[in-house]
């Protein structure tokens, strides 16, 4: 009751005395807990390695530069690896996220007690576990390689896919829907005209959106021996070879940006 | 030729929208439904195609009684039924053509449509239906890029290529400039009586209705309260379907409107 009444006039203010006592004692709480974390971090960091570090970093700085760049022969076909897995990868994904977004959104899903709860966990427990873990796994279940890392990235891409896609399923205009079922139209008929061209655009977005993320992701799942230019890099990094991790790193920059750059183009088109 | 015998709707909260209406459409009468908003006008309409489900009564069209058919024969029957909607529902991102033959969605197979290869015939009709309301220069823009009025137009050929026996429609110039509602009002008669179409149109302009439907029925709280001429609407029977208002000045506009019609 911000409101109060004094010799006549209504005073308004935005919140009662109460409340901002509270708040304030929400703050200094907060501000007490920030100082005692920072004692116990302090406490238990050997200080020494961190005055030491600007002097490691500029040694190894010192050993990466200038890259070897006539490495580069090597790389094409790591980086070429890595692209098919991020494409394959998410292709695979939006395959199976389809039919799990439409299971999961609440006004297309058959049974919202039954199928619905199944939908959402396949999407939180795929979201859950980071492509890397997934790699581990799928190494060694189907043995090392290139298809473990495309197999683990569409299972970490399914359930980013299908939350997004069926969140855009839920937010279609239902009148839309509502005059082609009064056509006469069938189940599929009404989700090939009334919610497929409604959810188009989002979907594309979403395509080349998690694209983009899976051409980072699979860049390091060489490293668990999932194939692709982490491979590379792991092995350099194993034999302190220096020039050769800046100019992988300085490749994988490259390919990252050219990624960025088209899912920008695509995304700008359809919207 | 439509025939409601004691339908009621009540809603999971308990509201009943609609209270035992009974009501006969003839073969080809158009109607306006007036009333307040909340009377139960849309939920009326929506429950004669099933849209919305009835909770008891009978909807007859013809013989077949709509409310105890299976999921196929309510299709078979929706087609018989074309729905114009406020909004006008056009799906926004298909061409003005596929709007107009997403009409004839119940007649084809999946895959047909699925392709967008509908039978010539209804391609013909299609184009005889959008150069009839004179869209047919507009077949290949995409829904979003009409006008309201053309917009509504649309949604007029998509539920006429239906080839329906009566006519649904939900507030078709709520969203429209007042000379587009009267163009969109007189099209919509003029289809009906050139067709032969029932008609049922749940309008909020009373003196829109008046001027353009033999027959008005008033709708308060899920009752009929009046079901008459449109000249019967005095002061007195407009207070009972909507509330106390002074009625004359809307009345009188009226009169005035059909002079200006008369003049054009």
């Amino acid at each position: 009751m911000p409101v109060l009444e004094q010799e006549g006039t209504q005073i308004w203010r935005r919140r009662t005395t109460g409340q901002s006592l509270v708040r304030w004692f929400g703050w200094l709480l907060g501000v007490a807990v920030f100082v005692y974390c920072w004692q116990i971090i302090s406490a238990s960091t050997t200080w020494f390695f961190v005055w030491d570090a600007p002097r490691i970093a500029n040694d190894i700085w010192t050993r990466a530069t200038p890259p070897k760049w006539d490495y580069i022969t090597q790389l094409g076909r790591p980086i070429w690896d890595t692209l098919n897995i991020a494409t394959l990868g998410t292709i695979i994904a939006l395959f199976l996220a389809v039919p799990v977004a439409f299971l999961a959104a609440r006004n297309t899903t058959p049974s919202a007690v039954f199928i619905r709860p199944v939908a959402l966990l396949i999407i939180v427990s795929t979201r859950s576990i980071n492509s890397l873990i997934w790699a581990l796994l799928l190494i060694a279940i189907i043995g090392p390689g290139v298809f473990a890392g495309v197999i683990a990235i569409a299972i970490r891409s399914i359930g980013f896919c299908a939350k997004l896609l069926y969140e855009a399923i839920e937010e279609i205009d239902h009148t839309q829907v509502e005059a082609i079922t009064a056509t006469g139209a069938s189940r599929w008929q009404i989700m090939a005209y009334g919610i497929v061209p409604q959810i188009l655009p989002a979907f594309a977005g979403i395509a080349v959106f998690r694209w983009d993320i899976n051409i980072r992701e699979s860049t390091v799942l060489g490293l668990v021996g999932a194939g692709g230019i982490g491979l590379q890099l792991s092995a350099s990094l194993n034999v302190l070879a220096w020039p050769q991790v800046s100019l992988i790193l300085i490749v994988i920059l490259i390919a990252v940006m050219i990624s960025e750059w088209v899912s920008a183009k695509v995304r700008g088109a359809i919207i | 030729m439509l025939r409601l015998q004691e339908l009621t709707k009540t809603y999971k909260t308990g509201d009943q929208a609609l209270k035992a209406i009974n009501l006969d459409v003839p073969k080809g009468q158009v109607l306006a439904l007036i009333g307040p908003s909340g009377a139960g006008k849309s939920t009326m309409i929506r429950c004669i195609n099933r849209l919305v489900e009835p909770t008891s009564g009978a909807v007859m069209l013809d013989d077949t009684d709509l409310t105890k058919l299976g999921s196929g024969g309510l299709r078979k029957a929706r087609r018989e039924m074309g729905m114009i909607f406020q909004e006008y529902a056009l799906v926004e991102r298909l061409t003005v053509m596929e709007n107009v033959l997403s009409g004839r969605l119940g007649y084809v197979g999946f895959w047909r449509s699925f392709l967008r290869r509908y039978p010539q015939s209804d391609v013909d009709e299609a184009f005889r239906l959008l150069d009839r309301v004179g869209l047919l220069h507009m077949a290949d823009k995409r829904a979003d890029e009409l006008s309201g009025g053309q917009r509504q137009r649309v949604g007029i050929c998509r539920a006429l290529i239906q080839n329906p026996k009566l006519l649904l429609v939900d507030e078709p110039t709520a969203s429209l400039d007042p000379k587009t509602s009267r163009q969109i009002m007189r099209l919509i008669t003029e289809l009906c009586q050139e067709r032969g179409l029932a008609a049922i149109i749940n309008i909020h302009d009373v003196a829109l209705a008046q001027m353009f439907v033999p027959r008005v029925v008033g709708l308060r709280f899920g009752e009929i309260v009046y079901d008459g001429l449109p000249t019967g609407l005095t002061p007195d029977k407009l207070t009972e379907i909507y509330g106390e208002e002074d009625w004359e000045a809307t009345i009188e506009k009226v009169d005035e409107d059909e002079e200006i019609e008369a003049a054009e």
